[in-house]
């Protein structure tokens, strides 16, 4: 076999490419990785990642001008370097990125750095910067991923209007910020400029905030949110916006009236969609749906045998954690083991303050898929670790089966509810009950308490909550 | 309720042994036949097994000497038979051979799950999972417990009201031994049956001539059964295939007459082994029979008594019965079935006469024995009877 022959070529290296790229070595295929930007994919460099570091750092600054006082800590003259919160990002982005580079040699794949374009099933060309190779191979793994989807009337010039991929990397803090959108990315990267000083709105089409998530949890999280200093226009649609010397008027509809948001800066955050260009995907005879996702069998395999995708760019939620998932799963099932997602138990979080996690239903989608559920709910204000850390806003809710007693979603508004969410993805993920979580001994104490509690209160036997 | 757990008896001649090895430790649990200890005799190693499932208290240290009977430990019954398989958590580190396979089966039981089991005790092994790997969900147990309340409503709903229409436990270690060893003799020879008659007249008459002086001497009756032990050693001798049996792509054929008498129990069926008896007299043959018997009502019979028939006689005749085929106690190749007997209407030399007449049934492995072979062997049984002299002559 010559070097340019391979079993496996995965084209992308965000989290679903190279943990398929890495499985695939460990399951002794030969592997190629290549990427055309960044290794780690939009996750590592322009998303999850660096968003992470940017809330965190700025947490710590909300903690010291607002709470650090109460705690007896005076501290004065708190400012912000913002260049230095960007280089701490950047440091904590080319960490990671030189992490798996590392681990995807270690494990014996190959990175090409250039364009991949499928040529044919089985010969995939790398459009490198001095020249092109040509890849044969076996297998082709498209993972291209996502980009921010653009609004018709408000296109991206890098400067006003913006995605994610720049709002990550303002170089001055903006004194008007307008997001669209209030799912996990408008609310995340909403908090960092609103902590950092900016005064932020958040225009939202749905009616509540976090759609998707739990109407209680939606309430609540709102309310806290706005104490924060975020203004919220939920079930408001823009539809247009002018322009003039680096100041934005969106104009938009809002229960049959016209508001107008001014802004300096405007963040689209209404979603992402399928990278399926350049990559010579449809020109090999890939086929995609009405949403441009490409469509594949229960072993991620395309309509083209030898040619499968994963992650952002074929159906289910763009999240990083359920294209690894795909990523182990599809190398598995190419090395000829049984590879398997369950898609019923995918944790999603907004890593605002609180956090926003939940696994599996809310109360509203079971009822809406007619299932008879019971709930149990319990505040963070009664869990004694959240009061000794002043972490106090938030509850946590179970929903239950109503017969079986089965967990059929947790929804979790805390601090480190995403971590907290793991124990509950556990139980569902080996078809745990409500009972099952309320009988797990939970340590104290933890905020972790609360999710037994809540577990608790599904039967009525809460233990600390009237 | 507590149980004792006994020495079980080994052989005749011995009455004590050494307890070598306990295989359950102090407080386990202890499933119903799972290996409690062994024992060792100056001639064979033999095993103690639970006759009852439950927690168990062991009364002997290892290697203390015993006696035949003595009790070593005593296993306090649980009042829900599988509750406390639930409440296991770790497999007995010392336990192994046979008990081994089903504490592993133990799969770890969600908290819920465990406290179904031990609240209505459904055993989560016998519920169907829907979990990861078929693991037991609360689901599962609520429509297992679901299940069986309302099989337990159904017979009151019944036209027979507040009578359980059927009941349920679990097989006695011996019926379950039972059940497995008929099955497999039907399975694994091919057995066909061959049917005659006999007249018990001499036999009647000769134990009525003689059983005044037969019971002075010897201290018991002299019965039928002996005849018949005498009639088939006879015929064992004339038609030497019938003492054969299948070992693999080898016949085995024996020499020696050891006849097993089927002796009904309240547990069970079980075959005690007469042993060479071409050797015993009637008496010797009546006497050992009669302590079989003694023992088989007391549960005293020991694996010995039970091993290395050539042949086996069942009489159904003391329950009344006028004809059946039995089935072969494998792996021996015959078994004779003796009836009741019956004053019938025969034809004896052109005249209608009334006889004692007894059917006879020999079912035998067809893959070794010809149909010339049994047909021949039964009359050979049959004439015996009909004129125990031959017997005498060895004819």
């Amino acid at each position: 076999m010559s070097a340019d022959n391979f079993d496996v070529v995965v084209i992308g290296s965000g989290p679903g490419g190279y943990v398929a790229a890495i499985r695939a070595s460990q399951l002794g295929l030969k592997t190629a990785l290549i990427e055309k930007g960044n290794l780690g994919g939009t996750c590592l460099n322009v998303g999850c990642i660096p968003s992470k570091a940017l809330l965190h750092s700025t947490e710590m600054l909300h903690f010291t001008k607002d709470k650090a006082a109460n705690h007896g800590i005076q501290v004065d003259g708190v400012s912000v370097d913002l260049s230095q919160l960007m280089k701490r990002k950047d440091t904590v982005v080319n960490t990671l990125k030189g992490g798996v580079e590392m681990l995807v040699t270690k494990k014996g794949g190959k990175i090409f750095k250039g364009l991949g374009v499928i040529q044919s099933p089985g010969t995939v060309l790398v459009k490198q910067e001095d020249g092109e190779i040509t890849l044969q191979t076996k297998h082709i793994i498209i993972a291209t991923g996502s980009t921010p989807i653009e609004l018709p009337f408000l296109p991206y010039d890098s400067e006003t209007i913006v995605s994610s991929d720049q709002a990550i990397a303002f170089d001055s803090i903006p004194e008007k910020l307008a997001v669209i959108g209030a799912s996990a990315i408008g609310l995340e990267l909403g908090s960092v400029w609103a902590r950092l000083g900016s005064e932020v709105t958040i225009v939202e089409y749905l009616p509540k905030i976090a759609p998707g998530f739990d109407d209680d949890i939606c309430k609540i999280s709102e309310r806290v949110f706005k104490r924060q200093g975020l203004k919220f226009l939920t079930a408001t649609e823009v539809t247009s916006a002018d322009s003039s010397e680096n100041k934005v008027v969106l104009k938009a509809q809002r229960k049959g009236k016209e508001v107008s948001i001014e802004a300096d800066k405007v963040l689209v955050a209404v979603g992402r969609k399928p990278n399926t260009l350049n990559a010579g995907i449809e020109e090999a005879g890939v086929k995609v749906d009405e949403k441009g996702r490409i469509e594949i069998d229960h072993h991620f395999q395309s309509n083209i045998p030898g040619i499968y995708a994963i992650g952002d760019v074929v159906a289910g939620p763009m999240l990083a954690h359920k294209a690894e998932e795909e990523g182990v799963a599809v190398a598995e099932i190419i090395a000829g083991k049984a590879g398997h997602v369950n898609y019923d138990v995918i944790p999603g979080v907004i890593y605002t303050d609180p956090e926003i996690a939940s696994v599996g239903l809310s109360e509203q989608q079971a009822q809406e898929s007619g299932i008879e559920v019971n709930t149990g709910k319990f505040n963070l204000s009664a869990n004694g670790r959240a009061i000794s850390s002043d972490v106090t806003e938030g509850m946590v809710k179970v929903i239950a089966d109503a017969k079986s007693d089965k967990l059929l979603g947790v929804q979790i508004l805390a601090h480190n509810a995403s971590e907290l969410i793991a124990a509950a993805v556990t139980h569902m993920e080996y078809g745990g009950s409500a009972e099952d979580l309320a009988r797990t001994i939970h340590a104290h104490p933890t905020l972790s308490e609360s999710l037994k509690e809540a577990a608790l209160a599904v039967d009525g036997r809460g233990l600390h909550s009237i | 309720m507590a149980a004792e757990v006994k020495v079980p008896p080994v052989g005749e001649s011995i009455s004590t042994g050494i307890l070598a090895v306990w295989h359950v430790k102090e407080g386990d649990r202890v499933e119903r036949d799972q290996l409690l200890f062994e024992l060792e005799t100056d001639k064979i190693t033999s095993e103690g097994l639970a006759e009852v499932s439950g927690i168990i208290s062991i009364k002997t240290e290892e290697g203390e000497e015993v006696d035949i009977g003595q009790v070593v430990a005593v296993i306090e019954e649980s009042e829900v038979d599988d509750e406390g398989k639930a409440e296991e958590s770790e497999p007995t580190s010392t336990a192994k051979t046979e008990a081994q396979p089903e504490v592993q089966e133990d799969a770890p039981v969600s908290p819920a799950v465990r406290r179904i089991a031990a609240e209505t005790g459904v055993d989560p092994a016998s519920v169907e999972g829907s979990g990861k790997k078929g693991r037991v969900t609360k689901g599962d147990m609520l429509e297992a417990t679901a299940n069986s309340d309302e099989k337990q409503e159904m017979p009151a709903a019944a036209p027979t009201q507040n009578v359980e229409r059927t009941s349920r436990k679990k097989m006695t270690g011996l019926r379950s031994k039972i059940a497995d060893r008929l099955v497999q003799a039907q399975q694994e020879a091919a057995i066909l049956t061959t049917f005659n008659e006999v007249d018990m007249n001499a036999v009647m008459r000769l134990r009525k001539q003689h059983q005044e002086k037969f019971v002075a001497k010897y201290g018991h009756k002299l019965g039928f059964m002996s005849f018949f032990v005498k009639a088939v050693v006879n015929a064992l001798k004339e038609v030497p295939g019938v003492n054969a049996q299948i070992d693999g792509n080898e016949i085995v054929t024996n020499h020696y007459y050891d006849i097993g008498i089927a002796v009904g129990t309240e547990k069970g069926l079980v075959v005690p082994v007469v042993r060479d008896c071409d050797q015993k007299s009637f008496s010797g043959i009546e006497g050992d029979i009669i302590q079989y018997a003694g023992k088989a009502r007391e549960g005293k019979l020991a694996i010995d008594d039970l091993q290395g028939g050539v042949f086996t006689i069942t009489n159904g005749g003391i329950y009344g019965s006028m004809l059946s085929t039995p089935i072969l106690n494998r792996p021996q190749s015959g078994i004779l079935g003796m009836h009741s007997i019956q004053e019938r209407p025969m034809a004896v030399n052109g005249e209608v006469v009334i006889r004692p007449m007894m059917y006879l049934a020999l079912s035998y492995d067809h893959r070794l024995v010809d149909g010339k072979e049994a047909v021949t062997f039964l009359v050979k049984v049959k004439e015996a009877i009909e004129d125990p002299t031959t017997l005498l002559f060895e004819i």
